[in-house]
């Protein structure tokens, strides 16, 4: 019982580590493509970890595959919705990001 | 006893914590320079409170919080796909370009241009007619 306890504790905590990671990723990244990278990856490795942390604790079936029914449901939203906002980004012409010296040559090229 | 004791105050804790890079996200929204920013940020909220809900279901003995959990994943992308389809709108500009370009004919002038020599020229015949 301990040790199940003590397993969840460790991926519960790798998850928030995550979600931490995450979230300081979309507070210091520089563009809308790479704060996209920080969201929609470290975000969801965060909430399956946190998952497989309370899936020992659940107390049916039914409850289990609720908990693994929102983690597919938002492994989906985060795909759809970071493709779609970084369409929609390159199609307003939003230049990516790139290091200081080679982003005006990269720009008069295109 | 003691371990679920334990465990449920830990995984307090670490709502807690989800609660403070919450925070993080709205300094996010508070900067951001561009609509994009504010809306991934709002989308870091919506997964940021699914994974809190989750941890609290089982400390606070509300099991109805999972399906709240449920319902606000699918909120959060239903805004996100809002957005992008409504406020963004990516699909409009190259309509506009089109129809500008479609009103804007150069060969009109040069019709006109093509069509004042024959009139002059009918002026011409009729002021040749009067001479002659």
């Amino acid at each position: 019982m301990t040790l199940i306890a003590v397993l969840q504790g460790l991926l519960i905590g790798a998850g928030v580590a995550f979600f931490v990671v995450g979230s300081i990723g979309v507070l210091r990244f520089p563009d809308v493509y790479t704060r996209i990278h920080a969201l929609t990856k470290a975000d969801n490795l965060g909430l399956g970890l946190v998952v497989l942390g309370l899936l020992p604790g659940a107390e049916s079936v039914a409850a289990a595959l609720k908990l693994l029914l929102v983690w597919i449901l938002a492994l989906l939203a985060s795909a759809c919705s970071g493709y779609l906002v970084a369409r929609a980004a390159r199609r307003r012409g939003i230049a990516p990001w790139q290091r200081a010296p080679s982003a005006r040559p990269a720009e008069d090229g295109r | 006893m003691k371990a679920m004791l334990t465990l449920d105050t830990l995984l307090e804790a670490f709502a807690l914590l989800l609660l403070l890079s919450l925070v993080l996200g709205l300094l996010r929204i508070w900067q951001g320079p561009g609509f994009a920013d504010r809306m991934l940020a709002a989308q870091l909220l919506g997964t940021t409170g699914v994974a809190m809900l989750l941890l609290l279901a089982d400390p606070l003995g509300l099991p109805a919080l999972r399906d709240v959990a449920l319902v606000l994943a699918l909120l959060a992308v239903l805004a996100v796909l809002a957005f992008v389809a409504r406020v963004w709108d990516p699909d409009e500009r190259p309509q506009d370009d089109g129809a500008g370009a479609h009103d804007a004919k150069p060969v009109s002038p040069a019709d006109g241009v093509s069509a004042r020599p024959t009139r002059q020229t009918g002026r011409s015949g009729e002021a040749s007619g009067r001479r002659g």
